[in-house]
């Protein structure tokens, strides 16, 4: 998988960083960075959470073969 | 002028008067205006708002031009003149881009601040309830507003802060939100009796923050742990050391703080109530969600709140229906094409919660409360995130959505386990008044409650006598120097 921001419509809440902690990080001007651009499988459950709950909708998994 | 016939100005709406365009229209029945605008119109239509063309943007594709757009082609900072005697010269919006981005995302706002107000804001609502009869009667707007103004100021300024107010700061509070006449866009400070009001409210708020600040000075303050955001604005002097911010300052900085998510949260709290207890079922599929999600007595907290998809509908429908902002304003940096229609540099370019919410193309049977719209299969705002826009869209999304959310969840994980709700006037009754920018309910709005005699069920707050031995959640609502 692979994980895309759209980054017109991050706001920085931070919500990502919270769920996958090792994939996300919202740094000090509120811009999400992508730490791991394909995370491992073992990461989905956390990745999916931050998609989910991402305030702004600006997440979304690319599912790659 | 260039005659460019590739791009065409936008059609004129039908109406208005040779002198205010349709300033009075806007003043009286805007949404009439607005609906008006897009029937006659299409996606790309103009009226005439004083001596300023307003190009409206309705539909997906002009829509998302619209919320996508940065500062440099959009520019919010001159839309809302309205807002600049409420807030004071030099508050938010006379700020350049990058500061007022800092200062909108206030820090309190973030996610991992939200775990703590959950509990905050379930407290605040339980002294509420605690001065409620068996049964009785509660106007909604009065009601809410009150309590949205100690939910904010707990969360955003500090609990000390909010421990210091009383009904006095929401009915001046209420005065400030009812000084947002359109007519400001001819002139902010015309002698009308709102603008009146309002001007004398912000005096009264500035002379009860400076009551608040007489009397921190005179006592020993608490220490780091207890000190909220007034304790640190005090603290912060100039080279001369004397204090760098005046309580007309602060003042200014607090009302702005809590602006943004007062009458939106007050106004949607009310509605989600109003359309429950106009249809029985949804009301019935709520409070199973609360029921089962409360049954073993899990506290109010910030996991449990994630979890009320039915819950979250019923707030999103009301959301829907009853936006509570019905025009988004930005100024038009360059000229701009769009949908073959040209919008110049200096109009303004509005966009239309109200409308867009209920585009027959995005919403099926958009006139209906429906909360199931929002579960899956349907999920009918995640299909149309530029027209499904109680919060707008894109990069000027209301920060505060996620806490607004939170915020009614909690709201009504209290409300609707422990009480019983019945309207107390006829149900087409219940309406807005949109003779401000800023919409309110219109009083009367009076529903009945009465105490629930089954309720074996009711969501622990951690620190309630009755729950002892929850875990307490640190204060985070304080700000930290």
């Amino acid at each position: 998988m692979r994980v895309i921001v759209d980054h017109d419509l991050c706001q920085g809440h931070g919500v990502c960083e919270s769920e996958a902690p090792t994939v996300f990080e919202v740094d000090q001007d509120h811009c999400v960075r992508v730490l791991v651009v394909r995370p491992d499988e073992h990461l989905r459950a956390e990745v999916e959470a931050a998609v989910q709950f991402c305030p702004t909708s600006a997440l979304r998994i690319e599912e790659e073969d | 002028m260039s005659t460019d016939i590739r791009f065409r100005v936008p059609p004129l709406v039908s109406g208005g008067s040779p002198e205010n365009g349709h300033l009075e229209e806007l003043r009286t029945d805007p949404i009439a205006l607005l609906e008006r605008v897009r029937s006659e119109c299409g996606d790309v239509g103009m009226f005439q708002l004083a001596d300023r063309e307003v190009v409206l943007l309705t539909g997906a594709d002009a829509s998302e031009f619209f919320f996508r757009a940065p500062e440099e082609v959009l520019d919010q900072a001159e839309a809302y003149p309205f807002m600049t005697p409420i807030f004071g010269e030099g508050v938010i919006f006379d700020a350049p881009p990058e500061r007022r981005r800092e200062m909108l995302h206030n820090q309190a706002l973030r996610d991992k601040f939200m775990r703590g107000h959950a509990t905050t804001i379930a407290e605040e609502v339980d002294q509420m309830v605690d001065r409620w009869d068996d049964e009785g009667e509660i106007d909604l707007l009065d009601w809410f507003a009150e309590l949205t103004i100690y939910t904010s100021s707990s969360c955003l300024i500090g609990r000390r802060f909010r421990n210091q107010l009383d009904g006095r700061f929401s009915r001046l509070y209420h005065d400030l939100e009812q000084g947002t006449d359109a007519l400001a866009y001819v002139d902010p400070y015309a002698p009308i009796e709102s603008f009146r009001r309002r001007d004398e409210a912000r005096l009264g708020l500035v002379d009860l923050v400076r009551r608040i600040m007489e009397g921190r000075t005179q006592q020993r303050g608490p220490d780091t742990q207890g000190r909220d955001l007034l304790d640190v604005l005090m603290s912060i002097t100039d080279s001369n050391g004397a204090p760098r911010f005046s309580a007309d300052q602060i003042t200014g900085m607090f009302i702005s703080m809590m602006f943004a998510g007062h009458h939106t949260t007050s106004g949607t709290a009310a509605w989600t109530l109003i359309e429950l207890v106009r249809q029985p079922l949804e009301f019935e599929n709520v409070r199973r969600e609360l029921t089962t999600l409360y049954s073993n007595r899990v506290e109010v907290s910030y996991q449990a709140l994630r979890e009320m998809p039915r819950l979250e509908s019923a707030i999103k429908e009301a959301l829907r229906l009853h936006p509570p902002l019905i025009l988004l304003l930005r100024v038009a940096k360059e000229d701009i094409d769009i949908g073959g229609f040209r919008i110049r540099a200096g109009q303004m370019v509005g966009a239309s919660p109200s409308v867009s919410n209920r585009i027959p193309e995005a919403f099926s049977r958009p006139d209906r409360y429906e909360p199931s719209r929002y579960l899956p299969p349907r999920e009918e705002d995640r299909l149309n995130p530029w027209t499904w826009i109680p919060f707008g869209a894109g990069r000027h999304r209301c920060v505060g959505a996620a806490f607004a959310m939170m915020q009614l969840k909690a709201i009504f994980s209290v409300l609707l386990l422990g009480w019983e709700f019945e309207l107390a006037q006829p149900s087409g009754s219940y309406r807005n008044d949109h003779s401000k920018m800023v919409v309110q309910l219109r009083q009367p709005c009076v529903v009945r409650y009465r105490k629930r005699r089954t309720s074996s069920i009711e969501p622990a707050i951690p620190g309630r006598p009755e729950a002892p031995h929850r875990v307490g959640s640190a204060d985070t609502g304080t700000v930290q120097p």
